[in-house]
């Protein structure tokens, strides 16, 4: 018979190892479901784990793995620090999408300008939006004390279609023959995001180090951080040390929402170029996988977002090459997540063999 | 613009089918938080149970076969969760979450070649005379089965919390397992329980998207709808009449903004297909005051260490 | 009434790292009232809970009239007849009564008829109660009525009792004694737990004493001095505290009219408290659990804000201020719950310095943390305290309870604080971390500060405390000097009256 013991401490070397175990346990799963659907499973994993790094084309898809790591790992980062505090902003899409349209929407403004201030105005703009959509939750939680899972949620909805009408309304190219979206903003030069296209280096990969690296020492160093962590681990010692959990609910709402309406604007000025009804690609909810992944440590969510980059792209190439349709990718994602969660019990608990009854 | 377009009959008709799914999935998670357990995977479970729903109704061309899918797999998705959250002792928001995640990308590729292809027809009710009466036939006599056995479920749970043994018993244990535990009860097995019994509802409402009230197979088709779900609960203060009450209030919501649309009236159709989302929020403002009703163990892990 | 109901014979019992029940044998003969006796931490509650079928045993065995008894769960103890009556009670705030009995019960009847048989049987052991009431409204007298009315509606042959005075006041005490002693004029046995030797001097026929999970002897308690038991029960002579005189300084600390209304839903509203206390004071607080305590300290942390002028520190209002602010004048505390509110769990020691000693020492600049001085001050708790851990990296949960209270009261009395408030110092703790507990507030009272102790134990109180007062349903009796105070007075300041005009048997 199975039994569960929980460790005086949770162990160290389980934490750190526990993700790589659930990588490994994944790609079984992962291989097991591909044979399923009549791939051939080691092709499959190889496809997605190794060619994008190594394979023959790996000096195409290198650069990608920073442009789809990049907004992960900023939403990620803005994510965590509430998960910690046990503040769930689950609607990052939502303000992802809103930064992007502030953000857009400041630059289009002053279309065609070519000001050197025009793209820092936009990145303030973007940041603003996303923040602005993040305290909704934030705001409504700490007045009324509505759930913010639930109020964060119903915004992506909201933003989708404020994303639909803009595309098709006020941000719409006056030159674009009648079809929707907005105009180019990554061939415009002052208001482009990237640095340098061909290495995948736009401002969202430097922001992403920086919210990496600012994350740390707040987690480690900074009375907030640990007041975040506090009030995640033991609600009523925070109150005790003189917390006060409504700036704390502000702060981490707000914050994360600014890292995801950054992570929209500099995707829009970028990678993707326009304001479109199909920009919202999922990063916002990927993100959650990526912080849990990352086991909400900033570190970890670098890693994690590169690992989680590195399955769009595989899986990209496993669609176009193996035919695998591109929902298996999100099954597998899925699953990491789970097989995550499920061995999180070793870093707390020792598992035994026990014989039941008196001897 | 032509508002007498809508018809007062059908438009109350129509929202009795458009509340039905949601009804379904929060009578479910109502049973599953009076256990004490948040279970945020509804949304996951529904869209499988709607693929699900629709596949085997297309491949058996029976939809209550279907609808029994649906319910299976609703429940079979719903044991992950159990095992991450009552085993594995995992957070129970993010097992939901990723319950939810899962499900999407689950149903997305189960569903891929049933895109575009319509299912077996559900038999509606009709009874001779009844069903034919003006107003009160096509309200009250004129649905398909799923629709009352939505209405005959809120009952059913309702005096089984209130009467049963078993209810008092699922109660407890959502109110204080510590308690429940100390007198011998298994805390594990009554969450078991009421999480696969939340997921087969949660099922079943998806297979009604996908099977009636749409109907049609499309990625993503729940919409938000299971965490509208959720809502509705807390809307519903964990009481199953007025989480009827709330569906309907949602359902008439949803089809008058449809008809609006339809109706060409003067606000942008994205400004209407987002006002259900915006009601929600609104909702769960007005009704966050009070929290009285909130199982006291909801979401809290239990593990019997002594 | 002859014969043995239970015999218990080398049941041993080991989590990790302790071992809680060492090959323990006795018996409970039928219609006697059998005393389990031993300090916290003993090893009682472990052994009764493999009566009751809640743990199983390693090894050992158990018979019940003769026959084997190994209950796999607690309803296969409650058909064999044993009901148990919990210390934390096992209860549900939001159900009625009625349902919280039924819940209790193999077969219960329909809830009419529940109803019917409650008001039956409370009416015939003296213990009034309503079926109807919500049991989140009951006073921890009234709640424990339910607990006994639930064993007792089973018939039970057994029934064990998990110090079930702890909670009561001490004419609370006397009604619950005449009903166990009806029970037992009726045949029942009852294995009655509990650290207070007058009590089962009073009430008990046998008494068993446990230490450190192991049977040191069997003994009659009417037969044996309380001395005798206690030297049983802690195995070695005690240092006693030592209190100098302290002469009236100014006051430090001023409540004045603070009224202030809980934050939980089944929590006590304060009504109306005024007290002082002078430097160099101890103003010891009685009073049944649930009647304010947390409340009262949650208003004199911080926790709870109330208006400014209700609460007075060195002539400064501070009413109105948070935990933080009030640490920058001196104002510290001590909550009762270790783990969860005085400390987080996961978190390690020198975390948990940090906690509250972030301000006063000074371990924050310019919002930066400085780690190293913070684990100095953590290490300086744990060898001022002689607090038992590897080091300052240990999780908070790793220690033990008195070990954890010894680092939780060090970490504020290091501080050298102005005023403290502590709320139950030394529950749950060997009776060695307690002496040294209570030396520790003695010294810091010594030293020129003001202390507000809260607890459920009289002796505790009577033994470091110059003023006492008691808290009965959120009001504080009046203030007396504790020298000369007797058992009756105490009961009175703590509301021992209520109910007692009902309660005839």
């Amino acid at each position: 018979m199975l039994r569960l013991e929980k460790r005086p401490q949770p162990s160290r070397a389980l934490s750190l190892s526990t993700p790589l175990i659930a990588v490994v346990v994944t790609m079984i799963a992962g291989g097991l479901l591909f044979a399923a659907l009549g791939k051939n499973p080691f092709e499959a994993i190889r496809t997605i784990f190794w060619d994008p790094l190594f394979g023959e084309y790996a000096f195409y898809y290198r650069p990608q793995l920073l442009v789809k790591g990049a907004p992960l790992i900023l939403i990620a980062i803005g994510l965590s620090l509430g998960f910690r505090a046990g503040i769930w902003n689950i609607g990052a899409e939502g303000q992802y999408i809103i930064g992007a349209l502030c953000g857009a929407g400041a630059g289009l403004a002053f279309y065609p300008s070519d000001s050197v201030f025009l793209f820092p105005f936009m990145v303030i703009a973007g940041a603003l939006g996303g923040w602005a959509w993040g305290m909704i939750p934030a705001l409504l939680k700490v007045k009324f004390g509505t759930n913010e899972i639930l109020v964060s949620l119903m915004l992506v909805y909201v933003a989708d279609q404020l994303l639909a009408k803009m595309s098709l309304g006020l941000l719409k190219n006056p030159e674009g023959f009648g079809f929707p979206g907005s105009r180019n903003i990554a061939d415009w030069e002052s208001a482009t995001s990237w640095i340098a296209a061909d290495y995948g280096l736009h401002w969202g990969v430097a922001a992403a180090m920086i919210a990496v690296i600012l994350a740390y020492i707040l987690l480690n160093k900074h009375i907030l951080g640990f007041n975040i962590r506090l009030s995640g681990e033991a609600p009523r010692a925070a109150r005790f040390a003189g917390v006060n959990p409504t700036r704390l609910i502000l702060f981490c709402l707000g914050t994360s929402g600014a890292l995801a309406g950054l992570a929209g604007l500099f995707e829009v000025s970028g990678p993707s170029g326009q304001v479109n009804i199909d920009f919202a690609a999922g990063y916002g909810f990927t993100a959650i996988i990526v912080a849990f992944l990352g086991r909400l440590h900033p570190v970890g969510i670098l890693l994690a977002g590169l690992l989680m980059a590195l399955t769009y792209i595989g899986g990209d190439i496993a669609e176009s090459q193996l035919q695998l349709p591109a929902a298996a990718i999100q099954v597998f994602q899925g699953m990491l997540l789970f097989f995550l969660l499920a061995l999180d019990l070793l870093t707390n608990y020792r598992v035994k063999f026990a014989i039941q009854g008196a001897a | 613009m032509d508002l007498s377009a809508i018809n007062p009959v059908l438009l109350i008709a129509s929202l009795m089918v458009a509340a039905t799914p949601l009804l379904l999935a929060a009578i479910g998670e109502l049973v599953v938080e009076r256990a004490g357990v948040l279970n945020l995977g509804v949304e996951g479970m529904m869209i499988v149970g709607a693929i699900a729903g629709f596949a085997i109704s297309v491949e058996t061309t029976s939809p209550f076969l279907g609808v029994i899918a649906a319910a299976l797999c609703g429940a079979l998705l719903s044991l992950l969760f159990a095992f991450l959250t009552q085993f594995a002792l995992a957070n129970q928001v993010a097992s939901g979450l990723a319950l939810t995640l899962f499900g999407l990308g689950l149903s997305a590729l189960m569903g891929q070649s049933y895109v575009g292809v319509r299912p077996p027809a559900m038999a509606r009710l009709d009874i001779p005379v009844l069903s034919d009466l003006p107003v009160v036939g096509p309200i009250l006599f004129s649905h398909d089965p799923i629709l009352y056995f939505g209405l005959g479920l809120t009952a059913a749970v309702w005096a089984w919390l209130k009467y049963a043994r078993g209810g008092l018993v699922l109660r407890a244990v959502g109110e204080n397992h510590d308690a429940a535990h100390a007198l011998g009860y298994n805390v594990v097995r009554v969450r078991v329980l009421a999480i696969m019994f939340g997921g087969a509802c949660a099922g079943i409402g998806g297979a009604y998207i996908s099977l009636i009230r749409v109907p049609q197979w499309t990625e993503g088709m729940t919409a938000g709808i299971g965490w509208i779900a959720l809502a509705l609960v807390v809307f519903a203060s964990w009481k199953p009449w007025r989480a009827l009450l709330g569906a309907y209030l949602f359902g008439g919501i949803n089809v008058l903004q449809l008809n609006l649309q339809a109706a060409g009236v003067a606000i942008p159709v994205e400004y209407l297909a987002m006002s259900p989302y915006l009601i929600t929020i609104l909702v769960l403002v007005i009704m966050s005051a009070d929290k009285s009703g909130a199982p006291a163990s909801l979401g809290r892990a239990f593990h019997a260490s002594h | 009434m002859t014969g043995t109901l239970l015999s218990i014979s080398g049941l041993t019992k080991a989590y990790p790292g302790v071992v809680a029940n060492d090959t323990v044998s006795f018996e409970i003969q039928e219609g006697e009232v059998h005393a389990l006796l031993g300090e916290n931490g003993a090893g009682k509650s472990t052994l009764v809970k493999m009566i009751y079928g809640l743990v199983k045993p390693d090894s050992g065995t158990m018979a019940w009239k003769g026959g084997a008894f190994a209950p796999s769960e607690p309803r296969v103890a409650r058909a064999t007849g044993v009901a148990m009556v919990f210390q934390h009670f096992s209860l549900f705030d939001a159900l009625s009564v009625a349902e919280n009995v039924a819940l209790g019960m193999e077969n219960p009847p329909p809830m009419r008829d529940l109803a019917t048989r409650i008001r039956d049987v409370s009416e015939n052991y003296g213990l009034p109660l309503d079926p109807d009431r919500t049991v989140g409204d009951l006073s921890a007298g009234e709640r424990q009525r339910v607990e006994i009315i639930r064993c007792l509606l089973q018939d039970p042959k057994l029934l064990i009792m998990d110090e079930p005075t702890s909670v009561l006041t001490p004419q609370e005490v006397e009604i619950l004694f005449k009903t166990l002693n009806k029970l037992k004029a009726e045949g029942t046995s009852i294995l009655y737990i509990s650290h207070k030797l007058e009590e089962i001097r009073t009430l008990c026929d046998h008494a068993t004493i446990l230490r450190l999970g192991k049977n040191v002897g069997t003994c009659i308690p009417a037969e044996t001095t309380a001395r005798e038991m206690a030297e049983m029960m802690v195995g070695d002579t005690l240092h006693t505290p030592t209190r100098t005189a302290n002469e009236g300084g100014e006051v430090v600390l001023e409540v004045k009219n603070l009224s202030l209304s809980s934050s939980n839903p089944f929590g006590t509203r304060l009504k109306d408290i005024s007290f002082e206390v002078q430097a160099g004071e101890i103003l010891g607080l009685g009073g049944v659990a649930g009647n304010g305590q947390d409340e009262l300290l949650a208003a004199l942390s911080g926790e709870a804000k109330t208006e400014s002028q209700a609460v007075v520190v060195k002539g400064k209002a501070v009413g109105h201020m948070g935990p933080n602010e009030r640490r920058e004048l001196g104002i510290l505390a001590a909550p009762e719950e270790r783990l969860g509110h005085a400390a987080a769990p996961d978190m390690s020691l020198t975390e948990n310095a940090l906690l509250t000693g972030a301000i006063r020492q000074k371990l924050i600049k310019n919002n930066f943390v400085n780690w190293s001085e913070t684990i100095s001050f953590a290490e300086k708790i744990i060898s001022a305290f002689d607090v038992r851990t590897p080091g300052p990296a240990s999780a908070a949960r790793s220690l033990s309870g008195g070990n954890l209270q010894k680092f939780v009261i060090g970490r504020e009395v290091l501080q050298d604080p102005e005023v403290l408030v502590v709320n139950q110092p030394t529950w749950g703790v060997d009776a060695a971390a307690a002496a040294s507990i209570r030396q520790s507030l003695l010294d810091l009272a010594a030293n020129g500060a003001a202390l507000v102790v809260i607890s459920q134990d009289l002796d505790e109180l009577m033994e470091i405390s110059d003023h006492f007062g008691a808290l009965n349903e959120g009001r504080l009796s009046e203030i007396r000097p504790a020298v000369g105070l007797t058992v009756d007075e105490i009961g009175l300041m703590m509301g021992g009256a209520h109910d007692l005009e009902d309660a005839h048997v």
